[in-house]
Protein backbone atom coordinates (compact mmCIF):
# COMPACT_ATOMS: atom_id res chain seq x y z
CA UNK A 1 0.00 0.00 0.00
CA UNK A 2 1.54 3.26 -0.91
CA UNK A 3 0.16 6.74 1.38
CA UNK A 4 -0.56 9.12 -0.91
CA UNK A 5 1.06 12.55 1.57
CA UNK A 6 1.22 14.53 -1.85
CA UNK A 7 -2.25 14.70 -2.17
CA UNK A 8 -3.10 15.64 1.11
CA UNK A 9 -0.30 17.66 1.55
CA UNK A 10 -1.87 19.68 -1.48
CA UNK A 11 -5.45 19.60 0.25
CA UNK A 12 -4.20 20.73 4.11
CA UNK A 13 -5.80 24.53 3.31
CA UNK A 14 -9.28 22.86 2.40
CA UNK A 15 -8.52 20.65 5.80
CA UNK A 16 -7.39 23.86 8.01
CA UNK A 17 -10.70 25.74 6.36
CA UNK A 18 -12.28 22.74 7.64
CA UNK A 19 -10.89 22.90 11.37
CA UNK A 20 -12.37 26.75 11.31
CA UNK A 21 -15.75 25.58 10.31
CA UNK A 22 -15.96 22.68 12.73
CA UNK A 23 -14.69 24.80 15.49
CA UNK A 24 -17.04 27.87 14.34
CA UNK A 25 -19.78 24.92 14.80
CA UNK A 26 -18.74 23.68 18.31
CA UNK A 27 -18.02 26.81 19.29
CA UNK A 28 -21.87 28.10 18.71
CA UNK A 29 -23.72 25.26 19.37
CA UNK A 30 -21.72 25.04 22.61
CA UNK A 31 -22.36 28.59 23.84
CA UNK A 32 -26.26 27.99 23.05
CA UNK A 33 -26.30 24.59 24.49
CA UNK A 34 -24.87 25.65 27.52
CA UNK A 35 -27.38 28.89 28.05
CA UNK A 36 -30.04 26.93 27.37
CA UNK A 37 -29.06 24.27 29.73
CA UNK A 38 -29.09 25.96 33.17
CA UNK A 39 -32.52 27.32 32.85
CA UNK A 40 -33.79 23.67 31.69
CA UNK A 41 -31.15 22.03 34.34
CA UNK A 42 -33.20 24.41 37.61
CA UNK A 43 -36.91 23.20 35.78
CA UNK A 44 -35.49 19.58 35.54
CA UNK A 45 -34.58 20.49 39.50
CA UNK A 46 -38.49 21.62 40.11
CA UNK A 47 -40.24 20.08 42.49
CA UNK A 48 -43.69 21.61 40.42
CA UNK A 49 -44.66 19.00 37.85
CA UNK A 50 -45.37 22.02 36.02
CA UNK A 51 -42.15 23.54 35.61
CA UNK A 52 -40.25 20.08 35.89
CA UNK A 53 -42.90 18.35 32.91
CA UNK A 54 -41.46 20.73 29.84
CA UNK A 55 -37.97 20.48 30.62
CA UNK A 56 -37.94 16.57 31.02
CA UNK A 57 -40.42 15.96 27.68
CA UNK A 58 -37.63 18.31 25.81
CA UNK A 59 -34.46 16.38 26.90
CA UNK A 60 -36.64 13.18 26.58
CA UNK A 61 -37.54 13.92 23.24
CA UNK A 62 -33.66 15.31 22.20
CA UNK A 63 -31.65 12.64 23.98
CA UNK A 64 -34.47 9.58 22.61
CA UNK A 65 -34.04 10.47 18.77
CA UNK A 66 -30.70 10.91 16.60
CA UNK A 67 -28.45 13.51 15.87
CA UNK A 68 -29.03 13.08 12.46
CA UNK A 69 -32.69 12.49 12.14
CA UNK A 70 -32.98 16.06 14.12
CA UNK A 71 -30.41 17.45 11.64
CA UNK A 72 -32.39 16.56 8.56
CA UNK A 73 -35.81 17.79 10.15
CA UNK A 74 -34.36 21.14 10.74
CA UNK A 75 -33.17 21.89 7.50
CA UNK A 76 -34.70 19.62 4.85
CA UNK A 77 -37.91 19.06 6.79
CA UNK A 78 -38.86 22.72 7.78
CA UNK A 79 -37.85 23.56 4.38
CA UNK A 80 -40.95 21.77 2.98
CA UNK A 81 -44.00 24.03 4.89
CA UNK A 82 -44.43 26.97 2.67
CA UNK A 83 -45.02 29.19 5.82
CA UNK A 84 -41.46 28.48 6.97
CA UNK A 85 -40.10 29.44 3.33
CA UNK A 86 -42.35 33.06 3.49
CA UNK A 87 -41.46 33.48 7.04
CA UNK A 88 -38.42 36.32 7.96
CA UNK A 89 -37.05 33.32 9.82
CA UNK A 90 -36.35 31.78 6.28
CA UNK A 91 -32.62 33.40 5.21
CA UNK A 92 -31.67 31.74 8.39
CA UNK A 93 -33.39 28.30 7.82
CA UNK A 94 -31.99 28.17 4.69
CA UNK A 95 -28.72 28.41 5.79
CA UNK A 96 -26.74 25.18 6.55
CA UNK A 97 -24.71 26.70 9.28
CA UNK A 98 -27.28 28.50 10.61
CA UNK A 99 -29.88 24.88 10.49
CA UNK A 100 -26.24 22.60 11.68
CA UNK A 101 -25.90 25.58 15.09
CA UNK A 102 -29.35 25.23 15.56
CA UNK A 103 -29.60 21.51 15.62
CA UNK A 104 -26.63 21.26 17.65
CA UNK A 105 -27.02 23.38 20.40
CA UNK A 106 -30.25 21.82 20.62
CA UNK A 107 -29.13 18.82 21.22
CA UNK A 108 -26.26 19.46 23.23
CA UNK A 109 -28.87 21.55 25.42
CA UNK A 110 -30.72 18.55 26.45
CA UNK A 111 -27.57 16.18 27.48
CA UNK A 112 -25.71 18.93 29.40
CA UNK A 113 -28.84 19.92 31.09
CA UNK A 114 -29.55 16.60 32.33
CA UNK A 115 -25.69 16.52 33.28
CA UNK A 116 -25.66 19.93 35.44
CA UNK A 117 -29.45 18.61 37.05
CA UNK A 118 -27.70 15.75 38.02
CA UNK A 119 -24.69 17.81 39.13
CA UNK A 120 -27.37 19.98 41.21
CA UNK A 121 -29.40 17.21 42.62
CA UNK A 122 -26.58 15.70 44.28
CA UNK A 123 -25.39 19.12 46.31
CA UNK A 124 -24.82 17.83 49.74
CA UNK A 125 -27.73 18.72 51.75
CA UNK A 126 -26.27 20.50 54.77
CA UNK A 127 -24.89 22.88 52.29
CA UNK A 128 -28.29 23.39 51.39
CA UNK A 129 -29.32 24.27 55.04
CA UNK A 130 -26.28 26.32 56.17
CA UNK A 131 -27.34 28.54 53.37
CA UNK A 132 -30.64 29.00 54.44
CA UNK A 133 -29.83 29.48 57.89
CA UNK A 134 -27.89 32.02 57.40
CA UNK A 135 -30.68 33.59 55.72
CA UNK A 136 -30.37 33.27 52.23
CA UNK A 137 -33.06 33.77 49.44
CA UNK A 138 -33.82 31.35 46.92
CA UNK A 139 -32.28 33.19 44.48
CA UNK A 140 -28.78 33.87 46.47
CA UNK A 141 -29.16 30.06 47.51
CA UNK A 142 -29.27 28.87 43.13
CA UNK A 143 -27.06 31.73 42.29
CA UNK A 144 -24.07 32.04 45.50
CA UNK A 145 -23.91 28.01 46.17
CA UNK A 146 -26.01 25.51 44.25
CA UNK A 147 -24.99 26.77 40.81
CA UNK A 148 -21.24 27.52 41.43
CA UNK A 149 -21.32 23.91 43.38
CA UNK A 150 -23.13 22.46 40.66
CA UNK A 151 -21.27 23.83 37.47
CA UNK A 152 -17.86 22.88 39.03
CA UNK A 153 -18.79 19.18 40.05
CA UNK A 154 -20.25 18.70 36.35
CA UNK A 155 -17.24 19.70 34.65
CA UNK A 156 -15.48 15.98 34.09
CA UNK A 157 -19.01 15.12 33.04
CA UNK A 158 -19.80 18.21 30.33
CA UNK A 159 -15.95 17.77 28.99
CA UNK A 160 -17.09 14.41 27.73
CA UNK A 161 -20.21 16.04 26.37
CA UNK A 162 -18.10 18.43 24.62
CA UNK A 163 -15.48 15.67 22.98
CA UNK A 164 -18.65 14.07 22.11
CA UNK A 165 -20.56 17.40 20.71
CA UNK A 166 -16.72 17.46 18.37
CA UNK A 167 -16.86 14.30 17.14
CA UNK A 168 -21.47 14.98 16.08
CA UNK A 169 -19.99 18.02 14.17
CA UNK A 170 -18.88 15.94 11.56
CA UNK A 171 -22.69 15.15 10.93
CA UNK A 172 -22.70 19.02 9.68
CA UNK A 173 -21.05 17.64 6.38
CA UNK A 174 -24.04 15.90 5.11
CA UNK A 175 -25.68 19.25 4.98
CA UNK A 176 -22.89 20.70 2.57
CA UNK A 177 -20.81 22.23 4.90
CA UNK A 178 -17.25 22.06 4.71
CA UNK A 179 -16.01 20.74 8.07
CA UNK A 180 -12.81 18.95 8.87
CA UNK A 181 -15.17 15.18 7.54
CA UNK A 182 -16.39 17.62 4.96
CA UNK A 183 -12.97 18.62 3.69
CA UNK A 184 -12.36 14.82 3.56
CA UNK A 185 -15.39 14.20 1.66
CA UNK A 186 -14.02 16.53 -0.77
CA UNK A 187 -10.29 15.34 -1.54
CA UNK A 188 -11.87 11.30 -1.27
CA UNK A 189 -14.44 12.04 -4.09
CA UNK A 190 -11.96 14.66 -5.91
CA UNK A 191 -9.35 11.84 -5.97
CA UNK A 192 -10.55 8.66 -5.51
CA UNK A 193 -8.72 8.12 -1.71
CA UNK A 194 -10.81 7.63 1.03
CA UNK A 195 -8.07 6.01 3.22
CA UNK A 196 -6.02 8.83 2.98
CA UNK A 197 -8.82 11.76 3.36
CA UNK A 198 -10.72 10.38 6.22
CA UNK A 199 -7.17 9.37 7.98
CA UNK A 200 -6.35 12.85 7.86
CA UNK A 201 -9.81 14.20 9.51
CA UNK A 202 -9.00 11.38 11.80
CA UNK A 203 -5.86 13.61 12.76
CA UNK A 204 -6.87 16.12 13.03
CA UNK A 205 -10.11 14.96 15.88
CA UNK A 206 -7.55 13.48 17.84
CA UNK A 207 -5.66 16.59 17.94
CA UNK A 208 -8.61 18.79 18.39
CA UNK A 209 -9.69 16.20 21.03
CA UNK A 210 -6.33 16.29 22.54
CA UNK A 211 -6.77 20.17 23.03
CA UNK A 212 -9.83 20.15 24.25
CA UNK A 213 -8.82 17.66 26.89
CA UNK A 214 -6.21 19.37 28.33
CA UNK A 215 -8.09 22.34 28.35
CA UNK A 216 -10.61 20.84 30.27
CA UNK A 217 -7.90 19.35 32.90
CA UNK A 218 -6.86 23.08 33.66
CA UNK A 219 -9.91 24.24 34.27
CA UNK A 220 -10.54 21.03 36.49
CA UNK A 221 -7.42 21.88 37.90
CA UNK A 222 -8.40 25.49 38.98
CA UNK A 223 -12.09 24.90 39.78
CA UNK A 224 -12.35 21.53 41.33
CA UNK A 225 -9.40 21.88 43.66
CA UNK A 226 -11.54 21.19 46.72
CA UNK A 227 -12.34 17.96 45.75
CA UNK A 228 -9.06 16.67 44.80
CA UNK A 229 -6.71 15.06 47.43
CA UNK A 230 -4.55 17.68 49.49
CA UNK A 231 -1.32 18.41 48.38
CA UNK A 232 1.53 17.48 51.02
CA UNK B 1 -37.41 41.10 77.54
CA UNK B 2 -36.31 37.76 75.67
CA UNK B 3 -33.74 37.62 73.04
CA UNK B 4 -35.38 34.26 71.81
CA UNK B 5 -38.74 32.87 73.05
CA UNK B 6 -40.30 30.01 71.45
CA UNK B 7 -43.76 28.85 72.86
CA UNK B 8 -46.03 25.73 73.13
CA UNK B 9 -44.14 24.30 69.82
CA UNK B 10 -45.36 21.21 68.80
CA UNK B 11 -44.29 19.15 65.53
CA UNK B 12 -45.25 15.77 64.23
CA UNK B 13 -43.99 13.40 61.67
CA UNK B 14 -46.82 11.74 60.00
CA UNK B 15 -48.94 10.71 63.00
CA UNK B 16 -46.02 10.79 64.90
CA UNK B 17 -45.66 13.89 67.49
CA UNK B 18 -41.87 14.49 68.22
CA UNK B 19 -42.70 17.61 69.88
CA UNK B 20 -45.34 17.91 72.30
CA UNK B 21 -45.59 21.82 73.25
CA UNK B 22 -41.88 22.64 74.29
CA UNK B 23 -40.94 26.28 75.57
CA UNK B 24 -38.10 28.01 75.43
CA UNK B 25 -37.02 31.38 76.48
CA UNK B 26 -33.25 32.67 76.26
CA UNK B 27 -32.06 35.88 77.85
CA UNK B 28 -29.68 37.99 76.66
CA UNK B 29 -26.26 36.13 77.88
CA UNK B 30 -28.41 32.83 78.29
CA UNK B 31 -26.50 29.83 77.38
CA UNK B 32 -29.18 26.77 77.33
CA UNK B 33 -28.10 23.25 77.34
CA UNK B 34 -30.61 20.85 75.71
CA UNK B 35 -30.02 17.56 76.68
CA UNK B 36 -31.94 14.26 75.74
CA UNK B 37 -31.18 10.62 74.82
CA UNK B 38 -31.57 10.34 70.49
CA UNK B 39 -35.19 10.77 69.23
CA UNK B 40 -35.92 13.01 72.16
CA UNK B 41 -36.49 15.39 69.66
CA UNK B 42 -34.14 17.85 70.88
CA UNK B 43 -32.58 18.40 67.32
CA UNK B 44 -35.93 18.74 66.03
CA UNK B 45 -36.38 21.66 68.00
CA UNK B 46 -33.70 23.46 67.30
CA UNK B 47 -34.13 23.42 63.86
CA UNK B 48 -37.88 24.60 64.19
CA UNK B 49 -36.79 27.70 65.69
CA UNK B 50 -35.32 29.06 62.31
CA UNK B 51 -37.53 26.67 60.64
CA UNK B 52 -35.06 24.15 59.24
CA UNK B 53 -38.49 21.88 59.69
CA UNK B 54 -41.55 23.04 59.51
CA UNK B 55 -43.98 23.06 63.07
CA UNK B 56 -47.16 22.34 63.27
CA UNK B 57 -48.00 24.28 66.00
CA UNK B 58 -46.29 27.35 68.47
CA UNK B 59 -44.87 30.67 68.06
CA UNK B 60 -41.11 32.36 67.84
CA UNK B 61 -39.86 35.40 69.08
CA UNK B 62 -36.36 37.28 68.39
CA UNK B 63 -36.39 40.45 70.21
CA UNK B 64 -40.03 40.06 71.16
CA UNK B 65 -40.67 40.44 67.00
CA UNK B 66 -42.92 37.52 66.40
CA UNK B 67 -42.43 35.67 63.12
CA UNK B 68 -45.56 35.12 61.59
CA UNK B 69 -46.56 31.90 60.30
CA UNK B 70 -48.95 30.54 58.13
CA UNK B 71 -50.07 26.64 58.06
CA UNK B 72 -50.30 24.63 54.26
CA UNK B 73 -53.09 22.19 53.43
CA UNK B 74 -50.88 19.59 55.71
CA UNK B 75 -51.07 21.87 59.13
CA UNK B 76 -47.34 22.20 58.77
CA UNK B 77 -46.22 26.10 59.53
CA UNK B 78 -44.20 28.05 57.46
CA UNK B 79 -43.37 31.20 56.80
CA UNK B 80 -45.96 34.27 56.13
CA UNK B 81 -43.18 36.48 55.01
CA UNK B 82 -40.22 35.05 53.33
CA UNK B 83 -38.69 38.33 53.78
CA UNK B 84 -39.41 38.37 57.66
CA UNK B 85 -37.73 34.80 57.98
CA UNK B 86 -34.90 35.24 56.03
CA UNK B 87 -34.09 38.33 58.19
CA UNK B 88 -34.25 36.29 61.47
CA UNK B 89 -32.48 33.32 60.13
CA UNK B 90 -29.54 35.67 59.38
CA UNK B 91 -29.58 36.94 63.27
CA UNK B 92 -30.06 33.33 64.58
CA UNK B 93 -26.77 32.05 63.83
CA UNK B 94 -26.78 28.36 63.65
CA UNK B 95 -23.59 25.83 63.62
CA UNK B 96 -24.36 21.84 62.38
CA UNK B 97 -23.16 18.49 63.55
CA UNK B 98 -21.65 18.05 60.10
CA UNK B 99 -20.60 21.49 59.71
CA UNK B 100 -21.98 22.23 56.76
CA UNK B 101 -19.36 24.60 55.33
CA UNK B 102 -19.65 24.86 51.78
CA UNK B 103 -17.23 22.62 50.12
CA UNK B 104 -16.40 25.13 46.53
CA UNK B 105 -14.97 28.26 48.95
CA UNK B 106 -12.22 28.40 50.94
CA UNK B 107 -12.54 29.41 54.99
CA UNK B 108 -12.30 32.73 54.59
CA UNK B 109 -14.76 32.87 51.77
CA UNK B 110 -17.34 30.43 53.88
CA UNK B 111 -17.09 32.85 56.33
CA UNK B 112 -17.11 36.04 54.66
CA UNK B 113 -20.37 34.45 52.31
CA UNK B 114 -23.37 36.25 54.39
CA UNK B 115 -21.82 39.55 55.75
CA UNK B 116 -21.48 40.39 51.70
CA UNK B 117 -24.17 38.65 50.29
CA UNK B 118 -27.09 38.40 52.67
CA UNK B 119 -25.92 41.49 55.02
CA UNK B 120 -24.53 43.45 52.10
CA UNK B 121 -21.79 44.44 53.98
CA UNK B 122 -18.20 45.80 51.84
CA UNK B 123 -16.17 42.57 50.67
CA UNK B 124 -13.11 44.62 52.35
CA UNK B 125 -15.17 45.00 55.75
CA UNK B 126 -16.26 41.63 55.71
CA UNK B 127 -12.69 40.46 55.10
CA UNK B 128 -11.20 42.06 58.24
CA UNK B 129 -14.36 40.92 60.28
CA UNK B 130 -13.73 37.18 58.83
CA UNK B 131 -10.22 37.70 59.42
CA UNK B 132 -10.66 38.75 62.85
CA UNK B 133 -13.38 35.73 63.81
CA UNK B 134 -10.77 33.32 62.30
CA UNK B 135 -8.20 33.95 64.07
CA UNK B 136 -10.42 34.10 67.49
CA UNK B 137 -11.34 30.40 66.76
CA UNK B 138 -8.25 29.71 66.01
CA UNK B 139 -8.07 28.48 61.97
CA UNK B 140 -6.52 31.91 60.82
CA UNK B 141 -3.68 29.66 59.35
CA UNK B 142 -6.10 27.61 57.22
CA UNK B 143 -7.81 30.60 55.75
CA UNK B 144 -6.97 29.48 52.44
CA UNK B 145 -7.81 25.53 53.07
CA UNK B 146 -11.18 23.97 51.23
CA UNK B 147 -13.57 22.14 54.20
CA UNK B 148 -11.92 18.78 52.54
CA UNK B 149 -8.54 19.77 52.87
CA UNK B 150 -9.05 20.73 56.81
CA UNK B 151 -9.93 18.31 60.24
CA UNK B 152 -12.98 18.22 61.65
CA UNK B 153 -12.06 20.24 64.73
CA UNK B 154 -11.00 22.93 62.20
CA UNK B 155 -13.93 22.77 59.78
CA UNK B 156 -16.34 23.01 63.00
CA UNK B 157 -14.38 26.03 64.45
CA UNK B 158 -14.63 27.60 60.72
CA UNK B 159 -18.48 26.78 60.52
CA UNK B 160 -18.68 28.88 64.01
CA UNK B 161 -16.41 31.71 62.70
CA UNK B 162 -18.68 31.68 59.79
CA UNK B 163 -21.76 31.84 62.10
CA UNK B 164 -19.86 34.92 64.59
CA UNK B 165 -19.57 36.95 61.45
CA UNK B 166 -23.00 37.45 60.86
CA UNK B 167 -22.96 39.24 64.74
CA UNK B 168 -26.04 37.17 65.07
CA UNK B 169 -28.60 38.41 68.53
CA UNK B 170 -28.37 34.03 69.27
CA UNK B 171 -26.30 31.63 68.24
CA UNK B 172 -27.85 27.64 67.72
CA UNK B 173 -25.81 25.20 68.22
CA UNK B 174 -26.92 21.29 66.84
CA UNK B 175 -24.76 18.66 68.85
CA UNK B 176 -21.72 20.95 67.41
CA UNK B 177 -19.44 17.87 68.59
CA UNK B 178 -20.78 14.78 68.05
CA UNK B 179 -19.08 14.05 64.47
CA UNK B 180 -15.61 14.93 65.77
CA UNK B 181 -13.11 12.44 66.76
CA UNK B 182 -12.53 12.80 70.93
CA UNK B 183 -9.51 14.51 71.04
CA UNK B 184 -10.78 17.33 68.27
CA UNK B 185 -13.59 17.85 70.68
CA UNK B 186 -12.05 20.08 73.25
CA UNK B 187 -11.26 22.88 71.02
CA UNK B 188 -14.64 23.04 69.92
CA UNK B 189 -15.97 23.28 73.15
CA UNK B 190 -13.10 25.53 74.01
CA UNK B 191 -13.95 28.01 71.56
CA UNK B 192 -18.01 27.66 73.23
CA UNK B 193 -16.83 28.37 76.64
CA UNK B 194 -15.44 31.22 75.27
CA UNK B 195 -18.00 32.56 73.44
CA UNK B 196 -20.37 31.98 76.58
CA UNK B 197 -18.12 34.02 78.86
CA UNK B 198 -18.21 36.85 76.06
CA UNK B 199 -21.89 36.56 77.18
CA UNK B 200 -22.95 35.84 73.89
CA UNK B 201 -26.73 34.14 74.16
CA UNK B 202 -26.44 30.73 72.82
CA UNK B 203 -28.94 27.52 72.92
CA UNK B 204 -27.03 24.36 72.66
CA UNK B 205 -28.29 20.87 71.83
CA UNK B 206 -25.12 18.68 73.33
CA UNK B 207 -24.28 15.37 74.52
CA UNK B 208 -21.55 16.34 76.94
CA UNK B 209 -22.58 16.73 79.90
CA UNK B 210 -19.22 18.30 81.36
CA UNK B 211 -20.04 21.48 78.96
CA UNK B 212 -23.55 21.36 80.09
CA UNK B 213 -22.73 21.43 83.66
CA UNK B 214 -20.08 23.74 83.67
CA UNK B 215 -21.05 26.57 80.89
CA UNK B 216 -24.03 26.67 80.42
CA UNK B 217 -26.96 28.56 83.02
CA UNK B 218 -29.97 26.87 82.45
CA UNK B 219 -30.45 22.82 81.11
CA UNK B 220 -33.78 21.52 79.26
CA UNK B 221 -34.24 18.14 79.78
CA UNK B 222 -36.28 16.31 76.92
CA UNK B 223 -38.06 12.99 76.59
CA UNK B 224 -39.85 12.10 74.18
CA UNK B 225 -40.89 15.39 72.79
CA UNK B 226 -41.55 16.94 76.01
CA UNK B 227 -40.00 18.68 78.92
CA UNK B 228 -39.37 16.44 81.57
CA UNK B 229 -36.90 18.87 83.62
CA UNK B 230 -34.99 22.35 83.15
CA UNK B 231 -33.25 24.53 85.71
CA UNK B 232 -29.77 25.10 86.83
CA UNK B 233 -27.74 22.57 85.23
CA UNK B 234 -25.74 22.06 88.39
CA UNK B 235 -28.82 21.05 90.41
CA UNK B 236 -30.52 19.09 87.82
CA UNK B 237 -27.36 16.82 86.61
CA UNK B 238 -26.57 16.38 91.12
CA UNK B 239 -30.02 16.07 91.89
CA UNK B 240 -32.13 14.89 89.21
CA UNK B 241 -35.78 15.10 90.35
CA UNK B 242 -37.49 12.92 87.48
CA UNK B 243 -36.75 8.96 87.38
CA UNK B 244 -36.09 9.65 82.92
CA UNK B 245 -33.33 11.77 83.86
CA UNK B 246 -31.85 9.69 86.73
CA UNK B 247 -31.79 6.84 84.24
CA UNK B 248 -30.57 8.77 80.94
CA UNK B 249 -27.68 10.16 83.52
CA UNK B 250 -26.78 6.74 84.67
CA UNK B 251 -25.50 5.87 81.38
CA UNK B 252 -23.09 8.64 81.06
CA UNK B 253 -20.08 8.52 83.31
CA UNK B 254 -20.20 12.30 83.34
Amino acid sequence: MIFDFNVIWESLPLYFGGVLVTLQLLLISLAAGLAMAIPLALMRVSKSPLVNFPAWLYTYVVRGTPMLVQLFLIYYGLAQFEAVRDSVLWPYLSNATFCACLAFGINTSAYSAEILAGSLKSTPPGEIEAAKAVGMSRFKLYRRILLPSALRRALPQYSNEVIMMLHTTSLASIVTLIDITGAARTVSSQHYLPFEAFITAGVFYLCLTFILVRLFKRAERRWLVYLAPRKA
Amino acid sequence: MYKLEVQDLHKRYGSHEVLKGVSLAAKAGDVISIIGSSGSGKSTFLRCINLLEQPHGGKILLNDEELKLVANKEGALKAADPKQLQRMRSRLAMVFQHFNLWSHMSALENVMEAPVHVLGMSKKEALEKAEHYLNKVGVAHRKDAYPAHMSGGEQQRVAIARALAMEPEVMLFDEPTSALDPELVGEVLKVMQDLAQEGRTMVVVTHEMGFAREVSNQLVFLHKGVVEERGCPKEVLVNPQSERLQQFLSGSLK
